[in-house]
């Protein structure tokens, strides 16, 4: 609480004791002078002053500035009228009131901003640098690429470079959401925004702070509040009618019906200041958008960067979802699935074709060598000599070894058991007779299939993969994943046409998003939708084009960024309809002389508190 | 020239809107965005004039909203 507040405080407190005593004097009959209706008045308006001075001096201000409608005028206008009438006690508790729920709406939002804002606090102070021997601290804007800076343990990386000394465990949470400490040793690339774990490293810069990591992200989270949701504009262009409108109907309200009926003018006086009060639309002008930037909070803290509310509104109704296959759903290396030997054991065959690859750069070749993962003693290879488009003949221990695909087989007059599965298949033989074959695919990435599942359970009516890749891998994969339509054989160029005509062919309001590492799909990623891009193996060029980014390449995160998404968009209506629903009820009553002030006050700022605190809700939404 | 700078004491968001409006009425502004949630400003202006403009931001803002004040660095 700072200070301002805790003034207000005090004098709220001093109000309300005065407040109390004055209308126990008045109950109480104590005193014979309260008949008389001056000094009673006067009584009243030492409370009224010590709370509402500000309020009043605020009123004046604004309309030299001109002002007419804000809140502070309308405030006095509904107290003097009470004044004006003779309702002294109501005038006192308007202000009162108002007072205290101002304090409480400027506490509430100010914390719940100020946990948002803390989400974000990834914005690294200083740099470590040596300068004469001594380690000085300086601003990270003034360090330059190739500049070696330190970072202790505990520290916030400030710059992105690579380690040239030094071996750590950083914590990645802030950037990615991800807990587990990824180790990091000399030659790793170390991105800013992450801390420091256990040991201290040194850091070669490599880029400048402003291209730097941390600088980015500031960058894009800071801009997602311009670009605005439909329901935020709505509610600014609302706001702008809403007080003229109740305004222009208190004076009416006031005025015609005791010229029509020609009596009560205290009553509808009343009325009028009723409406005064619940004129200001502020429950809706703060919670509404505080809710999109916790909801925005809340997916930073798991390591999605969204760059705008409208997108977090799109993806509430997103119904389309278009995978890109490598790099997305499945992994982009090649890895060995699975050894199907024929007379050898399973090492036997992996090791055997290990050794006939040996002398091989091939990315099929490293990738048999990484799954043996022991040494190759090449003095028992010789004679490695390629068959383009084959695959190799080689001498181990002596014996002829062939290598390679069918063509190979059927070339060398080998009898061997062809494999149906998908993927790359090498087939081997010893001294012309079949050995076994190994399977070479691009794995799946962990958990592509419980995310395309739980999207499924999100409303999600269609799953599309486009793929550079051959027809049967592709539909393979997308038969594996239960992944509704599949295009395969597709260049870059038509990525781009076969979403148009995807966005053509569905409808304005079901949103579609693409997903995509970026590399090569730009284009698709700003021509869609709602872009999803992957941060951390993706371009720079990705994060620019897209509108959600997965910094930790997760696709599990896409279920959970729709739930954020719909729950931020439920907590938003609820407001609306919340707050718009008391106002408008608490205006009916009043006009038909069934609300007091009281209640006024509490459909201006009552609801305004509550609307605050729903709007923090958003920031709690979690990983199941 | 796009340029942030920081608001200190801006506790109304209607007035943040309020004040929005207004500097993006200014000649020579292009866009405005006065963010309640960051608390900052960001303006795209004039090259030319834009410590003149600036003042003129101030000026408005001043007017919508006397207590909060717009650092400039």
């Amino acid at each position: 609480m700072n200070k301002k507040q805790k003034y207000m405080i005090l004098r709220i407190v001093s109000s309300a004791i005065l407040y109390a005593a004055i209308i126990i004097l008045e109950k109480a009959f104590i005193l014979k002078f309260m008949d008389i209706w001056w000094i009673c008045l006067l009584l009243y308006i030492v409370p009224y002053l010590v709370i509402g001075y500000d309020i009043i001096f605020k009123a004046v201000r604004n309309i030299f500035n001109g002002q007419v409608f804000d809140e502070n005028f309308l405030m006095c206008v509904a107290t003097f009228g009470a004044f004006g009438i003779g309702e002294y006690s109501e005038a006192v508790a308007v202000m009162l009131f108002y007072q205290v729920g101002e304090l409480f709406q400027s506490y509430a939002v100010n914390k719940s901003r100020q946990s948002i804002t803390e989400l974000m606090d990834i914005c690294p102070e200083y740099a470590n640098i040596e300068i004469d021997g001594s380690l000085k601290q300086v601003d990270p804007d003034d360090v330059n690429v190739g500049d070696i800076i330190t970072v202790k343990p505990g520290e916030r990386i400030p710059l992105d470079g690579k380690i040239i000394k030094g071996t750590s465990m950083i914590d990645t949470s802030a950037l990615t959401g991800e807990s587990v400490p990824r180790k990091a040793e000399e030659g790793s690339e170390v991105i800013s925004g992450c801390v420091n774990g256990s040991g201290t490293i040194c850091v070669e810069v490599t880029k400048e702070f402003d291209d730097s990591t941390v600088s980015k992200i500031l960058e894009l989270v800071e801009n997602a509040s311009s670009k605005k949701a439909k329901v935020e504009n709505f509610i600014t262009k609302f706001a702008r009618y809403y007080t003229p409108i109740v305004v222009i109907a208190a004076v009416i309200l006031a005025i015609l019906p005791p010229l029509i009926l020609g009596s009560g003018w205290a009553s509808w006086i009343k009325r009028a200041c009723i409406f005064l009060v619940i004129s200001c639309p502020c429950a809706l002008v703060i919670s509404v958008p505080l809710s999109f930037f916790g909801g925005i909070g809340a997916a930073s803290k798991n390591g999605i960067l969204i760059k705008g509310s409208n997108y977090l509104e799109a993806l509430s109704n997103m119904k389309t979802v278009v995978f890109d296959k490598t790099g997305t759903i499945t992994k982009g290396e090649f890895k060995v699935q699975k050894l199907i030997p024929s007379g050898l054991t399973e090492n036997e065959l992996l090791e055997l074709a290990a050794y006939a690859e040996g002398y091989s750069d091939h990315p099929i070749s490293k990738s048999i060598k990484e799954a043996y993962g022991k040494n190759i003693d090449l003095t028992k290879v010789d004679k490695a000599q390629e068959i383009s488009g084959h695959g190799i003949k080689v001498k181990v221990n002596g014996k002829e070894v062939y290598a390679g695909n069918e063509k190979l087989m059927v070339k060398q007059e080998i009898p061997f058991e062809s494999c149906q599965e998908t993927g790359t298949v090498v087939y081997l033989s010893v001294e012309g007779k079949y050995v076994g074959c190994i399977l070479i695919s691009d794995a799946i990435k962990e958990g592509t299939s419980e995310a395309l599942k739980s999207l499924k359970g999100l409303g999600i009516t269609k799953t599309i993969m486009l793929t550079g890749d051959r027809k049967h891998v592709g539909e393979s994969v997308a038969s594996e994943l239960k992944i509704d339509e599949v295009y395969t054989e597709l260049l870059p160029s038509e990525k781009v046409s076969k979403v148009e005509e995807l966005l053509k062919s569905s409808d304005k309001n079901n949103k579609l998003a693409f997903v995509g590492d970026g590399i090569n799909d730009a284009p698709v990623l700003m021509r869609s939708d709602i872009g999803i891009a992957m941060g951390s193996m993706g371009s720079d060029a990705a994060i620019e084009a897209a509108d959600v980014v997965l910094m930790d390449d997760d696709i599990r995160k896409i279920p959970l960024i729709v739930r954020i998404s719909v729950k931020t968009m439920r907590i938003v209506k609820e407001n609306i309809v919340f707050a718009l629903g008391v106002k408008l009820l608490v205006l009916l009553l009043g006009a038909l002389g069934a609300a007091n002030m009281w209640e006024a006050v509490f459909a201006d700022v009552g609801v305004s508190v509550i609307a605050i605190i729903n709007a923090t809700r958003t920031l709690k939404i979690k990983e199941k | 020239m796009k340029k942030k700078f920081k608001l200190v004491d801006l506790d109304c968001a209607n007035c943040a809107a309020k004040m929005e409006t207004a500097i993006k009425k200014l000649s020579g502004v292009n866009d405005a965005n006065v963010s309640f949630m960051t608390q900052k400003l960001t303006i795209d202006a004039d090259d030319e004039r834009f410590d003149e403009i600036m003042q003129e931001v101030i000026k408005v803002c001043k007017k919508v909203e006397p207590d909060c004040q717009i650092i400039i660095k």
